[in-house]
């Protein structure tokens, strides 16, 4: 028998499933403690919220650092612009996060279930906080929801617990991170909905899951999530998407803090934390976007760069001054052509704003450029100005 | 034995004023913006003093002294 998918049973697009027809498929809770936090790290299931870190260790963090009263947090900010999956799976398996939810806290004796959702997916919102109102009496004291602000940076582990704490969505310097020193200095675990998904199926069978789930976006003729097994090559999931819905140039995968490939270069790549980060590459949260042949990388790579400028929460310099300037060279670029200043620009930008804020968005958001300039290096050396007349 | 110390900006808190790299430029140079760049390790003691006055003499309170994390192969 294949190992349980986190989307099996009734189609998710008819909605949540509810408390009784999820314990009817999948049983009973099984019991949290020491020992998931053993399998856990077995199994070598890493995050899927976008760092990919490997879960086993964090809760034995966690549990180390905690001196009773730890806290859990439960990432759904999803505050990824073309990312799908985490409202995906919270509007249609709600019960399965919070059986997650409920094994990390009974694995780290915690006294507090925290969900952030992010505040604009109304749909996510509805389905946890119903969900939440079928669990008992015990459980519903443990958990409560928090909208998140709809921002990029909303989705940080020390921001989830800025939001939790003060309600404000902004990162905070560390160290102490989030695990040693968290909501109300309660050492806390912060885990994305996926996460916690695949820990109550691994929980409930005693072995890994074998599934990721992706948000195909861009260019294919049925965007969309899909759940697919771990090593799928990565063309075959856009073929599962509807395929190219025109010529492919590149794909961009892990969202904005991703990669850029050549297309004919990623359609054979395993979608897979691990193979993945053996080629220097990230699956991140799973975004897994095409751009088309016809538009310009320079301009979208340009789009991009302001709105990472942007979203910024404008706290520590180098990332606020940083990304502006950084986004406005490119957006030069695009919009008068190429300019062998601003290349340079570009680069030594690139070094002053890398690693120099107190969370890693300035770093995402250079590698990403630092990734589209290798991949369109020849785009980036001659563009032409778009503000010319045409012939 | 002498306690290795190094600096350490609050990305946060610091807000440019540039102080601490006049006070110390051997450690301590600016970015396009004004912010500083420190160089990382433990401080030589012949600079602990203009370290300590960068510390306190900052506006902001931004810049601190702690104890050099212990040496790691660096990964760049």
């Amino acid at each position: 028998m294949s190992a349980p998918r986190l989307l099996d049973g009734p189609n998710p697009s008819i909605g949540p499933e509810r408390l009784a027809a999820h314990v009817r498929r999948l049983g009973p809770l099984p019991k949290g403690g020491h020992g998931l936090i053993d399998l856990l790290g077995h199994t070598g299931l890493t995050g899927r919220g976008g760092a990919g870190f490997p879960v086993g260790l964090k809760w034995k963090a966690v549990a180390a650092a905690s001196h009773g009263g730890a806290v859990v947090i439960v990432n759904g900010a999803e505050g990824e612009p073309h990312s799908k999956k985490d409202r995906h799976l919270m509007t249609s398996r709600p019960h399965l996060i919070l059986d997650g939810a409920m094994l990390a806290a009974a694995s780290l004796r915690a006294k507090q279930v925290v969900i952030s959702v992010g505040e604009d997916h109304h749909a996510a919102l509805r389905s946890m906080t119903e969900a939440i109102n079928e669990r008992s009496d015990h459980e519903r004291r443990l958990i409560r929801i928090v909208a998140a602000p709809a921002r990029y940076v909303a989705g940080d582990s020390s921001a989830t617990v800025h939001l939790v704490d003060a309600g404000i969505a902004t990162p905070t310097t560390t160290p102490p991170p989030p695990h040693e020193r968290g909501v109300g200095g309660a050492a806390t675990l912060v885990q994305n909905v996926e996460t916690l998904a695949h820990v109550a199926l691994i929980a409930r069978t005693g072995t890994a899951t074998e599934t990721v789930l992706v948000t195909v976006a861009g260019a294919v003729r049925a965007p969309g999530v899909l759940e697919v097994n771990l090593g799928t090559p990565l063309g075959e999931a856009v073929q599962l998407a509807g395929g190219p819905s025109e010529a492919a140039r590149a794909v961009m995968l892990g969202g904005y803090f991703g990669r850029w490939i050549e297309a004919a270069e990623a359609w054979s790549l395993p979608i897979d934390p691990h193979g993945l980060r053996e080629r220097g590459l990230s699956l991140g949260c799973g975004v897994i976007g095409i751009l088309p042949a016809r538009q310009c990388p320079v301009c979208e790579v340009a789009g991009i760069m302001r709105y990472l400028a942007r979203e910024s929460s404008a706290q520590c310099g180098p990332c606020f001054f940083g990304l502006r300037a950084l986004a406005d060279a490119c957006t030069r670029i695009a919009e008068r052509g190429t300019d062998p200043g601003d290349l340079q620009r570009l680069q030594r930008w690139s070094g002053e704003v890398q690693g120099r804020g107190a969370c890693k968005h300035p770093d995402g958001a250079v590698m990403f450029l630092q990734s589209a300039l290798k991949t369109f290096g020849d785009d980036f050396a001659h563009h032409p100005a778009h503000l010319r007349r045409s012939a | 034995m002498t306690k290795k110390l190094e600096l350490i900006v609050d990305r946060i808190k610091c807000d440019g004023r540039g102080l601490c790299a006049e006070i110390l430029p051997e450690r301590i140079r600016l970015d396009s913006w004004g912010y500083p760049i420190v160089t990382p390790g433990p401080l030589p003691e012949h600079l602990m003093d203009l370290a300590e006055r960068a510390v306190d003499d900052c506006p902001v309170l931004a810049i601190t002294l702690r104890r050099a994390a212990v040496q790691r192969p660096t990964t760049k």
